[in-house]
């Protein structure tokens, strides 16, 4: 083989490659993608039952209770609207009344929204970015001091 | 007084390195000696100026100095000296001061140990390194500088981040930073060689133990934090596809890559050009990693509060490196003489093949990391990529690359014959298709593929294993000839068949616990027993400690298998002072066939008992132990005394065929 033939050769290889990695990210996109929506997108956008989402916003004061077993229910608040949400196993240390959370899950049929994760942080501080986007689009708060 | 003195060093420090990045470039352009060989005592100066600044920040951690802000907002007088002395790199400008001094320090260990270099040569590589340093030095001075003073100072700290505080996490970002600073080295090389225009099987003999280096670091670094997610956040997972793991795993495929082509740049001097833009891309994605996450434009479980100025400077930073380095590439590159030629079938070409599966690979994490901020920045919906992508797109990728890692050393440099290399494998096959078999005869409930992965890595062990027998000819000549010739063999060898045993060990350790794992929510009162994977687990008691800093609940559990008694475990709720912030202490009984992982949570609505979460995470162990291996692979090709810097320019024949 000549030269320019291997080249071509290692090009077309290259190319399998990358065509194969490009097919897999595009059919791994088409399904594997979780929206982020707050309260009031919810219910302005109806959202069906079933889809998985990612749900952010703050713990409603006074919402949190523990159900049967280590079932939790909590509401997520962005001032604006409120959703419920039902929740089976131990929440992270820093969840607290107040504070911001965001949880992944789908709603059910009677709009009450089952999370299977309730994301953790390190920080204190520390507010998702996405959330203290939207949040702070709604004017419901401002970026925070380090106490 | 001490911070000032640091932040004086700081501040000579930028000026040593503005001297280090300019005079010795212009002297190689003039080839004034002089000139270049001021790249050394620059480079050492840079290096000793910033150990000064950060022994002095260290100093106001070590002695609870509060007037300084740093110290104030990251530490307390009750830590433990251990956390306080992991303070110091627990923030972000501590942690910017850590990764220039680290930056420094591959620096001077070029000007130190570099002497047979070619003296243009190290005069850019200095320069280039230089240059880095300056725009990080640049950064601190600006807007992340560690020795702010407080006035009035207070009388106690804030504290640091309980959950950081722990001895795995206390070295991972030492480790970590060692291995994305290390590939500056390689970076700044590619960049001279480029400006130099000349690429050779020196230039690769020196690439290739820096590049190494930061690879061991690197890959130890992220198996660190990766085993303090584990036992630490109390989820019981090791690995989540996070934005901020992806930063780190991104340079460490990269890494790989050139670790494996750089070797052909060195035996069959080709593939040089490829090499290049690998070595500008490794370090580029340890920039980028910096970025995203010292930015805060990522949404991640990790992330910790940020300052968005700092992200725009460090953005700058990347900008200028990286289009600076691609820019050169693409002006220079084609200017590269060709190298060898070669056969599509030959240990090159399977390098290649090595090469463009990691490639692509590192290409879907980055696609994956990224697409989120593109969509945003665009305005087009908030969304997030989760594990289930990595799974779809990363996984096909290594599957093929891992099968075909006992074939590639198993073929000849420059033309080979695909027959002789696989029945050289048919011990090693036979050996993953019995394991194969036994794992479906005893783990038939699990999903089908976890059988064939678990093949996989007994492939790979094997595969290692008989290459490394088959090169001192075990039954072909007696045992002790045998014997004699695996100890003559080169430290690389066993290096590369350790690593690659490593890959195969992680290999297992990841199948098991992502087929087999087992998970139990409920809720206990004293007394009550959990079953789980063949386990009782009976939770004793709960009461509560007093730590140096910290107040625990603690559960007692006892774990028994029958009427055998295993042993007991403890998992704790700590609340740390002064911040009241608590944290879950997760209770682990490793068995030598898994981990049982205990999470006790908090009080149930009615108060008489606790939430208990409880996994069987199957051979999670290998994972990490996987990963030491792959270290101890490095540490022993590393210390192969002809890959060893400075020694001979040409290695003799023999032990050139040795390692064909």
């Amino acid at each position: 083989m000549t030269r320019k033939q291997k080249r071509l050769m290692m090009l077309c290889a290259g190319l399998a490659v990358l065509a194969v990695a490009a097919g897999l990210v595009l059919y791994a996109m088409r399904d594997n993608i979780v929206f982020f929506y707050t309260p009031s997108d919810i219910t302005e956008k109806a959202i069906p039952p079933g889809t998985r989402i990612r749900l952010g916003g703050l713990v409603e004061q006074g919402s949190f209770k523990k159900g049967e077993g280590a079932v939790v229910t909590f509401t997520v608040t962005d001032t604006l609207k409120t959703i419920p949400v039902t929740y089976t196993g131990q929440l992270p240390d820093l969840f607290r009344e107040g504070q911001g959370v965001v949880t992944e899950g789908a709603l059910d049929a009677t709009g009450l929204f089952v999370a299977d994760t309730v994301l953790a942080k390190h920080d204190e501080n520390y507010m998702p970015k996405e959330l203290a986007d939207s949040l702070k689009e709604k004017g419901v708060w401002n970026e925070g001091k380090k106490p | 007084m001490i911070a000032e003195l640091g932040h004086f060093a700081v501040i000579l420090a930028l000026a040593a390195s503005l001297w280090q990045s300019l005079v010795p470039l212009y002297g190689a352009h003039v080839n004034d000696t002089r000139l270049m060989r001021a790249a050394s005592p620059a480079a050492l100066a840079q290096f000793l100026l910033i150990l000064l600044a950060f022994s002095a920040l260290t100093w106001n951690y070590v002695t609870s100095d509060f007037s300084v802000l740093n110290v104030y907002e990251n530490s307390h007088s009750a830590k433990p000296m251990l956390y306080k002395i992991s303070g110091v790199w627990g923030n972000h400008e501590g942690s910017m001061l850590l990764w220039v001094l680290i930056l420094a320090a591959f620096g001077a260990a070029v000007a130190a140990f570099g002497n047979n270099l070619p003296p243009a040569l190290k005069a850019r590589v200095l320069s280039v390194q230089g240059m880095v340093g300056l725009a990080f030095l640049l950064f601190i001075v600006t807007v992340s500088n560690p020795f702010l003073r407080l006035d009035p100072a207070p009388i106690e700290g804030a504290g640091l981040n309980p959950v950081l505080q722990d001895p795995a996490l206390a070295f991972h970002p030492p480790f970590l930073y060692a291995g994305y600073v290390g590939l500056s080295i390689a970076f700044s090389f590619a960049v001279a060689a480029l400006i130099e225009g000349k690429v050779d099987a020196a230039w690769a003999r020196w690439v290739r133990p820096w590049t190494l280096l930061a690879w061991m670091f690197l890959t130890l670094g992220i198996s660190m934090g990766s085993w303090w997610a584990y036992y630490e956040l109390g989820w019981g997972g090791w690995w989540f596809w996070d934005p901020v793991e992806n930063a780190s795993l991104m340079p460490w495929l990269a890494a790989t890559a050139l670790l494996h082509s750089a070797i052909v740049v060195e035996k069959r001097n080709a593939l040089k050009i490829w090499t290049i833009l690998l070595a500008i891309l490794s370090f580029s994605l340890s920039l980028m990693g910096a970025f995203l996450v010292r930015s805060g434009v990522l949404t991640s479980v990790h992330a910790f509060a940020v300052d968005p100025q700092r992200g725009l400077f460090i953005l700058v930073i990347l900008m200028v490196f990286i289009g600076g380095a691609l820019s050169l590439f693409a002006l220079r590159a084609p200017a590269l003489k060709q190298g060898g030629l070669f056969a599509p079938l030959s240990r090159e070409g399977a390098l290649v093949v090595n090469n463009l599966l990691l490639a692509a690979a590192t290409a879907t994490v980055l696609i994956g990391t990224l697409y989120p901020l593109v969509l945003d920045a665009l305005n087009a919906g908030k969304i997030s990529v989760g594990p289930p992508y990595f799974n779809l797109t990363f996984v096909p990728l290594m599957i093929p690359l891992l099968l075909l890692v006992p074939l590639g050393p198993m073929l000849s440099w420059k033309r080979a014959d695909i027959y002789p290399a696989m029945q050289r494998l048919w011990a090693a096959a036979s050996i993953a298709l019995l394991t194969a078999i036994l794992t479906f005869a005893f783990h038939f409930k699990g999903p089908w593929a976890a059988p064939l992965a678990i093949a996989l890595g007994a492939w790979l062990i094997a595969g290692s294993l008989s290459e490394i027998a088959q090169r001192a000819q075990f039954f072909k000549v007696s045992p002790a000839t045998a014997f004699a010739r695996l100890k003559g063999l080169p430290g690389q060898a066993f290096g590369m068949a350790l690593a690659h045993l490593g890959v195969g060990v992680m290999v297992i350790g990841i199948t098991a616990v992502s087929a087999w794992r087992t998970e139990i929510i409920t809720t206990v009162k004293p007394g009550d027993k959990v079953e789980i994977s063949g386990m009782t687990l009976t939770f004793l008691s709960e009461r509560t400690l007093e730590g140096p800093n910290f107040t625990a609940e603690q559960g007692l559990f006892r774990v028994t298998i029958g009427d055998r008694e295993i042993g007991e475990l403890t998992s704790e709720k700590r609340n740390f002072r002064p911040a009241s912030m608590p944290t879950t202490e997760a209770g682990l009984h490793a068995f030598w066939s898994g981990d049982l992982y205990v999470v006790m949570g908090d009080k149930t609505a009615d108060g008489t008992g606790r939430t208990l979460r409880a996994y069987y995470n199957p051979m999670v162990r290998w994972i990490w132990i996987g990963t030491v291996i792959m270290f101890l692979g490095g540490l022993l090709s590393l210390a192969d005394r002809r890959y060893r810097v400075g020694v001979p320019k040409t290695a003799p024949r023999a032990a050139l065929e040795a390692t064909a």
